[in-house]
């Protein structure tokens, strides 16, 4: 990896920026991280989060609506965006003669973006088709990360639908909108990354004359999302139309990512050690040796990857369950190996192999522009430390058998969330790929 | 909402100096010309390596052409795929994995009715012992009953849960429709042929099938070229076979035709995938096509895309892309729509399929198109993986590194004529077949009356 030469600053209206160059690439990486993510969205507002995230792309005062795609595409580029529980981001990676174009673009719509009543029905519309489709309409669609939380946790920022109810996202107004943003999209409240082919004063050059004019604005207080930890086993079942096969999730609350970060990523080695490849002790126990699963896997973070959230933070355990066999004697399997994991800890071997992976992955996470840059972005965002990049294999190396047997032992029946998914009537849910019908 | 006094919507998209000009672009720095090799190795495997030394890691790619006419060729290649990596002589499946992870690597296998497929990564001080243990899987994987049996149980739960995606139904529905019962349109085996295969017959499947001429594989990363190769020669010295790798049956030509509804109850979303015959990478029209389906639907700013999503709100995810097997290439269009307005989905889609030959693109949308194709080139082949896999999908049509590197002065040089005449040629409404997954109850009625589909 390229060592990393970061440069950071903050402009006078409160925008935090970081700066990666890597020469070695003619491609630029830009993206804009909001310090507001679905946990901040208000009650009755389900998935406005993400809502406004796809309003942000529908035209500025500078830009016509379609003309922020039109012009990262015409440049060579390629864009999203992307709502997450604690912050939004947006991103262009281009070629990097057109470096400028997205330094423009970003700040014409953190400066004045064009919200109107007729393109917020039409992504209302395309909002639910999005939900139709990575949801309604497959089988385990969101599962487990929309219906898990609202098992593991009681309050509404924590517990709700991320994605949103059709009937919160059908009463959405422009008042929202206006409202949503003068509290959240201030520049104070935003972090600025610009990583690859750059050179520093030129790339300062530009940030100050397209950002330095955004107004500032105040910045909201951020409150904190804890609360108290489940005292029980908590269980919950949910029916899917479409799925063939019953699915288990298990949720357990961690240590807080920022404030404990060496304590979080024990959990990070503990999950790698028991679902990472087939040497892995639950691929081994449960897929190979008890055949109880059909997969499984387990996670920091309720999408995949961790350190993508502040406190609470969740540790999620997901199975695909054979047909025949009880959710119990897949969560006693589960237990079973915690207990010996909190009794002795992982060898020596298995430690060096979730430091080589996990050392190889940041490399590769790094070789991607578009990866490099939003890590940087999060990293900035919510540890203040975007060098933490760089850092963490180092910080994963030094996690002890110790420390992984302590987590494993947190893991506790007593205080964790389950979610088991059932199948509906097979008769209802049997599909005729083959044609025919009507 | 939480601040009790704010702007209106109309008052934060303005500010007092008003709209301002878009910056023209700057100069584009040309990609740094990696060192390249491209050769045969003595066991008849072609060799591309790149050296790609931005982060100490080697990517691996290889493909061996997997064709197949035997009824139960996508059973047992699918469970050959699955249980591969399970264990050699020499290696337990627990120590294929350890080995690989000490190096911080992977390895992974997967079949479709072309090729067989195995990727993997490493640090690129890892090389020796990625290919000593691919070496192993290619020339002593025992594929143990036992493993054998659990993979096979594994892979028909896999194939319930991936046959109740309805990606999966439309695609195995668009397949049938457009090639019938050709082997390319068994992209995914029958659940009772998977649980028949046996560990002798996967055994005869790899000494027959697996073999390294005809295949190709894809080294890019912080490696020397030459270096990369003698590891290569000599590791993979033991994988030999007097026959070529099976390349698949040539595929028969799209014809256009009615499309097929296809029920599926309950569904409160349909799946449009329509397809047409097209041309290859080596024809001299390609790099038009390429860019005239761009324009179609093949990035955001198009046709399709502005029309069906961000016009009228019928889609989330709507697209046209190219499809390639080894001597042809068809043109694909895909949305997901809600039921009720899947007919005017599809009506829309004719429409814009039947204006890019009639109301030819302006060069503007040109333009447009060619950038982004070169820069989106350029983008892709910046990453390890990224070059890895074009690269590996080019040594399958027998292009190289020269095809890549020459690709964005074909693009440079295509016309609006050139686009013209694809658009007419390609995307006649005419030309296209398909399928419509939804529930039919929903959808007979209105389908029915703006015809072409049919709804048996």
């Amino acid at each position: 990896m390229p060592s990393p030469e970061l440069h950071r600053y903050t402009l006078a209206n409160g925008l935090r920026v970081v700066l990666a160059p890597d020469r070695t690439i003619p491609v630029v990486g830009v993206s804009v991280h909001y310090d507001v993510g679905f946990r901040s969205e208000p009650e009755g507002r389900t998935g406005f989060a993400h809502l406004f995230e796809h309003l942000m792309f529908q035209g500025s005062e500078s830009l016509e609506k379609l003309a922020h795609f039109r012009h990262v595409q015409s440049s060579g580029g390629t864009f999203n965006g992307s709502t997450h529980p604690d912050y939004t981001d947006y991103f262009e990676i281009l070629p990097s003669a057109a470096m400028e174009r997205a330094l423009f673009l970003e700040p014409d719509r953190m400066r004045a973006p064009r919200i109107t009543e007729e393109n917020l029905r039409n992504q209302i519309d395309v909002v639910k088709e999005e939900i139709r489709l990575n949801v309604l309409n497959r089988p385990y669609g969101g599962f487990p990360w929309i219906t898990l939380p609202s098992v593991l946790y009681q309050t509404f920022p924590n517990a709700h639908n991320g994605y949103g109810d059709f009937t919160d996202l059908e009463q959405a107004s422009l008042d929202d909108c206006a409202s949503f943003f003068d509290t959240f999209y201030a520049p104070g409240n935003a972090v600025l990354t610009v990583c690859g082919d750059i050179e520093i004063s030129s790339a300062e050059d530009l940030v100050q004359r397209h950002f330095g004019d955004v107004p500032a604005r105040p910045v909201p207080v951020r409150p904190s999302f804890d609360e108290p930890r489940p005292t029980r086993e908590v269980w919950a079942e949910e029916i899917d139309q479409h799925a063939p096969l019953p699915a288990l999730a298990a949720g357990y609350r961690m240590p807080d990512p920022v404030a404990e970060l060496d304590n979080y990523l024990a959990y990070v080695v503990l999950s790698s050690v028991l679902t990472d490849g087939d040497a892995s002790r639950l691929q081994q126990r449960m897929v190979h040796k008890d055949a109880l699963v059909s997969d499984l896997g387990t996670a920091c973070g309720l999408f995949g990857s961790p350190l993508e959230a502040r406190d609470p933070d969740t540790f999620t355990f997901t199975a695909w369950l054979t047909d025949s066999v009880s959710p119990d004697r897949v969560l006693g399997a589960l237990d079973e190996e915690l207990e010996r994991l909190a009794a002795r800890g992982p060898d020596a071997d298995e430690l060096a192999r979730v430091t080589a992976r996990w050392a190889a992955g940041v490399h590769r996470d790094n070789d991607r522009v578009i990866s490099r840059t939003l890590g940087y972005g999060v990293l900035e965002l919510l540890h203040g430390k975007p060098e933490l990049a760089a850092e963490l294999p180092a910080r994963v190396a030094r996690v002890t058998s110790e420390d992984v047997s302590a987590a494993a032992k947190s893991l506790r029946p007593d205080s964790r969330a389950v979610l088991l998914l059932k199948p509906a009537d097979e008769n209802l849910t049997e599909a005729n790929p083959a044609g025919g019908a009507a | 909402m939480t601040v009790s006094t704010h702007r209106t919507a109309e008052q934060i998209g303005r500010t007092a100096r008003g709209p301002r000009p878009v910056p023209p672009l700057g100069e584009q720095r040309a990609s740094i010309q990696p060192e390249t090799l491209d050769t045969v190795l003595d066991n008849g495997l072609r060799l591309l390596v790149v050296r790609q030394p931005a982060v100490p890691i080697v990517e691996l790619r290889l493909r061996v052409p997997f064709g197949g006419t035997e009824p139960t060729h996508p059973a047992r290649s699918e469970v050959l795929a699955e249980t591969l990596l399970t264990g050699t002589a020499r290696r337990s499946r627990v120590q294929v994995d350890t080995d690989l992870a000490l190096v911080g690597g992977e390895l992974g296998a997967g079949v479709d009715p072309e090729r067989l497929s195995i990727g993997g990564n490493a640090l690129a001080s890892g090389l020796d012992r990625l290919l000593d243990v691919l070496a192993d899987v290619l020339t002593g994987a025992v594929y143990a009953d036992e493993e054998v049996a659990r993979e096979r149980d594994r892979l028909v739960e896999r194939i319930a849960l991936a046959g109740a995606q309805p990606g999966t139904i439309a695609r195995k529905a668009l397949q049938r429709r457009r090639y019938g019962d050709h082997p390319f349109a068994h992209e995914m085996p029958e659940a009772a042929d998977v649980a028949q295969v046996t560990a002798d017959q996967v055994r005869e499947l790899h000494q027959k099938s697996l073999v390294p001429r005809g295949s190709a594989m894809v080294l890019v990363g912080d490696v020397d070229p030459q270096g990369a190769r003698d590891l290569v020669n000599e590791a993979l010295a033991g994988w030999q076979a007097d026959h070529a790798a099976t390349e698949m049956v040539p595929l028969p030509k799209v014809a256009g035709g009615d499309l097929l509804l296809v029920h599926r109850p309950g569904a409160v979303q349909s799946q449009l995938r329509l397809s047409a015959q097209a041309i290859p990478r080596t024809d001299p029209r390609y790099p038009a096509l390429q860019l005239t389906n761009l324009i179609f639907g093949g990035y955001f700013s198009s046709r399709l895309v502005e029309n069906i999503r961000e016009d009228k709100g019928y889609t989330y995810h709507a697209r046209s892309y190219l499809e390639f097997t080894p001597r042809a290439a068809s043109l694909l269009v895909d949305a997901d729509t809600a039921s009720d307005v899947t007919a005017a989905a599809l009506w829309e889609t004719r429409y814009e399929l039947g204006r890019l030959g009639l109301v030819p693109p302006t060069g503007d949308e040109l333009e447009s198109v060619r950038q982004y194709a070169i820069g989106s080139l350029l983008i892709s082949t910046a990453s390890q993986s990224g070059l890895a896999s074009q690269l590996i999908s080019l040594a399958g049509l027998g292009l190289d590194m020269d095809w890549l590197r020459g690709h964005p002065a074909r693009l440079a040089a295509v016309t609006a004529d050139d686009v013209a005449d694809a658009a007419l040629t390609f995307f006649a409404p005419s030309a296209f077949t398909g399928i419509v997954v939804g529930d039919a109850d929903r959808l007979a009625v209105q389908l029915a009356a703006i015809g072409g589909v049919e709804l048996r």
